[in-house]
């Protein structure tokens, strides 16, 4: 690990000068079982492999977006054991075991999850780059909400319910450049009103 | 086809599938992750690798010597390009700037090499480990410092460097109420959410380019010109293009030195610009200074209207063409527009969403409030007053369609307008200020040449190719909404094949000319299509109704299908424009109204409502054009409120240079956003009578908030973003 924190805080310094791993240095592999999408997939990976990378550049999953590599865009929203996750940040390998959810778990065309299909009656993409961790974090967020934990736009702490400023400050962190964000949150809502109704 | 008179009735005027708000039917793949955006491509036949870009660390100067030996011998590493091992460079056809700095360096982050490594992991490690040591030289990287050196901009097919009727300068000397203020627009950039992305791969001569740009031929003439070889070796393939906004408009570094990195691998390279890289990388929206001016009676007639625009760029570089909006859009006799170039040593600055109008209206439409408020006339009375039906440099031209004064009434009405106070800083609700504000729009409605090729298989599926991309327009639907119309088939029946060189040439996206021209050229391939199957079905082509799948003509009827049972048909063809252009103003229009709460002690601004209501011709997909609307709104609350580039003048580059320091909106900042479009149609614009959506939302937008801001604080803040830092100082005392 040593090897490649080194490796990793040198990329922000491309001139810098002192200790460098000496050039031809091998990366250190290791061994990753992880469940995605239902499925168990053992891989041996540079341990400098984002979770990210290793969904899109292993696995072939190249629905989860690289928009910033660096958790300021949301693109690579994926759920691990339940819970969203800024893919891109965190390392695989750190995984070991995990339950991992990406957009192409969620449903498939002809077979959509209420989410996907939600966002397509209401137009909640353009583009379509920042859609899978839109329809990622949507999921996960309604799932906050039912399970009681508040966010910054919470009034009383202790009665945490669905509004529309919960969803639109719970998807800050998910970025539309495209501006589909009145359409997101219909889609989000419709969602929520179908699964209580 | 030709095009060069007004279109008459045709077989779009049914409206059975286009000007439905049908769903996008790229809706399930891009839901589903299962789109192939740029960097998604892979083949199992061939080992991919990972190309990372190093960007210079200075603002100007040269490259004194590089050490790439570090790099070259470490892990994985199968070839570090610069430009030492680059071969000779040219530039393509439409930016400006370098994709490969050496040994000169002309901007902050002009890539100055890129290392390829079997692994993303081991290419960034890798590229870690380039020296390079600069010599830096002094640079230009201040506008407002290079005002007094800016010089008039080489005019082009999108610049005019200046406009006149009239004499301006005496009628505004003797005009009874003036103004004359100043305005500034910062840099913006494009922050797509898609980073430049591109997987390249050689066989022999040949290069395949998987990448994301807006317009095919430009990319193909572009890169081809760039590298030396032949347009007909190229071919690129961009079927989903994760947002460009004017950004993406050709190739740029990463196509460039991804061709350059595969070539010296043997291998395909998929080469993504990292996020920090971009901004300082490629193309931006350029700042602005701008001084307007505008002279009226006192019943409110604009007598005289004079718009100047400062912007720079690097050699050769463009102006920003800040004054064009102005041309147009309020009456006047005497007018002067001019716009000033000067050269910066910054990033290259490009077009970007409505290019022109973006930063003119940011500015023209705080100056209408402004004179408005002078005049003591209603903001909206005062720009209904000053329409003009014709051209005004021109008044034997007249407008195509202007519904301007309609989108202002209507717009007045759905807001609630009435209910605004004209006072500024009167109306609280809690803690917070509220007011209320407004803009117009107008967008240039631009239609270019545009081909396509439609198929007619025995199952009785229509498939349409063409090299128009979707960056998020709705392309693949309205095309198809085309194709269904045309050939009287529901929508399920029609595939839509974008994004390849290799299909008949359109104009992209850009300019918001992409929807009417492409869907213009479908309409020309589906003629030929029809004829082809008049033929085989022995009808008389111009008699022939195409509908519910079926071919009738007189008593007799056919099912489209048994056209194709002896083989599949194809149709090819283009639409082509005669000069309706000179004839016609062809633009589209539309009103933004604003209510914005400002917080009484601590002047942040947020966005309570907001309405735009349009007029642009046929919609041909109400859906998606809302959507593009809501999207130019969204984009136009950023610019007024949050966006820009903040320059370090000294080291000559833009310091917020990710998605953290360049802030955009996100969800908590954008309420519900109404759009409402005008019922219109436009025959000179097209055979649809459509024009484009894509960057009128965008229009006026800001200026609507920067002026529903005044009427909250009475504070008029002339120099974006509106942030609280320019507002705290004047606020009314709180009570």
């Amino acid at each position: 690990m040593a090897c490649a924190s080194a490796a990793t805080a040198m990329a922000a310094m491309p001139t810098g000068t002192s200790a460098r791993p000496a050039g031809g240095e091998q990366p250190v592999m290791a061994k990753v079982g992880l469940t995605v999408n239902g499925e168990r997939r053992e891989l041996e990976l540079d341990t400098r492999t984002s979770l990210l990378d290793a969904a899109r550049e292993h696995l072939h999953l190249t629905g989860s977006k690289k928009g910033c590599d660096h958790g300021r865009c949301g693109a690579c929203t994926m759920l691990v054991d339940g819970r969203r996750i800024n893919a891109c940040l965190t390392l695989a390998v750190m995984y070991q075991g995990s339950e991992i959810t990406t957009i192409e778990g969620l449903g498939q065309p002809g077979d959509l999850h209420p989410m996907q299909a939600a966002f397509i009656r209401h137009d909640g993409f353009q583009c379509g780059f920042c859609t899978p961790g839109q329809i990622c974090s949507s999921v996960a967020v309604l799932r906050e909400i039912e399970a009681g934990i508040p966010s910054h736009a919470t009034a009383d702490l202790g009665k945490v319910a669905f509004s529309e400023d919960e969803v639109r400050e719970r998807m800050s962190g998910n970025i539309c450049r495209c501006g589909a964000y009145p359409n997101i949150v219909a889609a989000i809502r419709e969602v929520h009103e179908g699964a209580r109704g | 086809m030709k095009f060069d008179t007004p279109a008459g009735a045709n077989p779009i005027d049914r409206l059975k599938v286009v000007g439905k708000p049908t769903d996008r039917i790229d809706g399930p793949r891009k839901t589903t992750g299962t789109a192939p955006y740029a960097n998604d491509w892979h083949d199992p036949q061939s080992r991919l690798a990972y190309g990372y870009v190093v960007g210079a660390g200075i603002g100007k100067g040269r490259i004194a010597g590089m050490d790439v030996s570090r790099a070259e011998a470490a892990a994985g590493v199968l070839a570090v390009v610069t430009a030492a091992n680059a071969g000779k460079l040219d530039r393509g056809a439409f930016y400006v700037a370098r994709a490969l700095a050496g040994p000169d360096v002309d901007h902050y982050h002009q890539a100055v090499a890129l290392v390829v490594a079997e692994t993303f992991e081991q290419a960034r490690a890798a590229a870690a480990l380039v020296r390079v040591d600069y010599v830096r030289s002094e640079g230009v990287f201040d506008l407002a410092a290079a005002k007094d050196t800016a010089v008039a901009p080489k005019a082009g097919p999108f610049v005019s460097p200046e406009a006149k009727a009239g004499d301006f300068e005496a009628a505004f000397a003797t005009a009874p109420v003036r103004i004359d203020e100043s305005y500034g627009t910062p840099d913006h950039a494009h922050a797509m959410m898609e980073p430049h992305a591109t997987v390249a791969s050689w066989d022999g001569d040949r290069l395949t380019l998987w990448t994301a740009i807006q317009q095919m031929n430009w990319g193909v003439r572009d890169i081809a010109k760039t590298l030396g070889i032949a347009k007909g070796n190229v071919r690129l393939v961009s079927p989903f293009i994760g947002g460009g906004f004017g950004g993406k408009g050709t190739i740029l570094s990463d196509a460039v030195l991804a061709s350059l990195g595969a070539r010296a691998a043997g291998r395909p390279v998929k080469v993504s610009l990292p996020r920090p890289l971009m901004f300082n990388n490629v193309t931006h929206r350029p700042a602005t200074i701008q001084r307007i001016r505008i002279g009226a009676g006192p019943d409110g007639r604009i007598t005289a209207i004079g718009h100047e625009s400062w912007s720079g760029n690097l050699p050769d570089g463009p102006p920003e063409t800040a004054t064009e909006p102005t041309r147009l859009l309020y009456a006047g006799p005497n007018r002067l527009m001019r716009m000033h170039l000067a050269r910066l040593d910054l990033p290259e600055g490009g077009a970007m969403r409505a290019p022109g109008e973006a930063p003119g209206m940011m500015a023209l439409e705080i100056a209408m409030d402004e004179m408005a408020e002078r005049l003591g006339m209603d903001p909206v009375a005062f720009r209904v007053l000053n329409d003009t039906q014709v051209d005004p440099e021109n008044p034997r031209r007249p407008f195509s369609r202007r519904q301007l004064v309609e989108c202002l009434r209507r717009g007045a009405e759905l807001f609630g307008w009435e209910r605004r106070v004209a006072k500024p800083g009167q109306v609280r609700d809690g803690r917070w200020l509220v007011g209320m504000g407004m803009a117009s729009a107008i967008r240039g409605a631009p239609v270019m040449r545009s081909a396509a090729r439609v198929r007619l298989d025995g199952r009785g599926m229509v498939t349409v190719e063409t090299d128009m991309t979707d960056i998020g327009t709705g392309s693949y639907t309205i095309i198809a909404q085309t194709a269904a119309e045309m050939m009287g088939l529901p929508l399920d029946r029609v595939v839509v094949r974008l994004g390849d060189s290799a299909y008949p040439e359109s104009p992209g996206s850009g300019g918001q000319w992409g929807a009417a021209s492409s869907t213009a050229g479908v309409y020309a391939a589906c003629v030929k299509l029809r004829e082809a199957v008049a033929r085989r079905l022995g009808f008389n082509a111009t008699d022939a109704v195409f509908e519910d799948g079926q071919v009738r003509a007189g008593n007799r009827s056919e099912p489209l299908v048994r056209a194709a049972a002896g083989g599949e048909l194809v149709a090819e063809d283009g639409v082509e424009y005669g000069d309706l252009a000179e004839w016609f103003a062809l633009q589209t229009f539309g009103a933004h109204f604003v209510e914005v709460g400002v917080d009484v002690d601590t002047a942040e601004v947020r966005v309570r409502r907001m309405l735009a209501v349009c007029a642009a011709g046929r919609i041909l997909s109400p859906k998606a054009a809302r959507s593009q609307i809501i999207g130019g709104m969204t984009m136009g609350i950023g610019a007024a409120l949050m966006e820009e580039l903040a320059v370090d003048a000294r080291r000559g580059f833009f310091v917020n240079h990710d998605l953290a320091g360049y802030e955009v909106p996100v969800h908590a900042d954008i309420p519900d956003l109404q759009v409402s479009f005008l019922d219109e149609i436009d025959p000179a614009a097209s055979p649809l009578k459509a024009k484009g959506v894509g960057e009128l939302g965008i229009s006026g937008a800001a200026a609507a908030v920067a002026n529903a801001v005044h009427n909250a604080t009475g504070v008029r803040v002339r120099d974006y973003p509106v942030t609280l830092d320019k507002l705290l100082g004047g606020m009314p005392e709180a009570a």
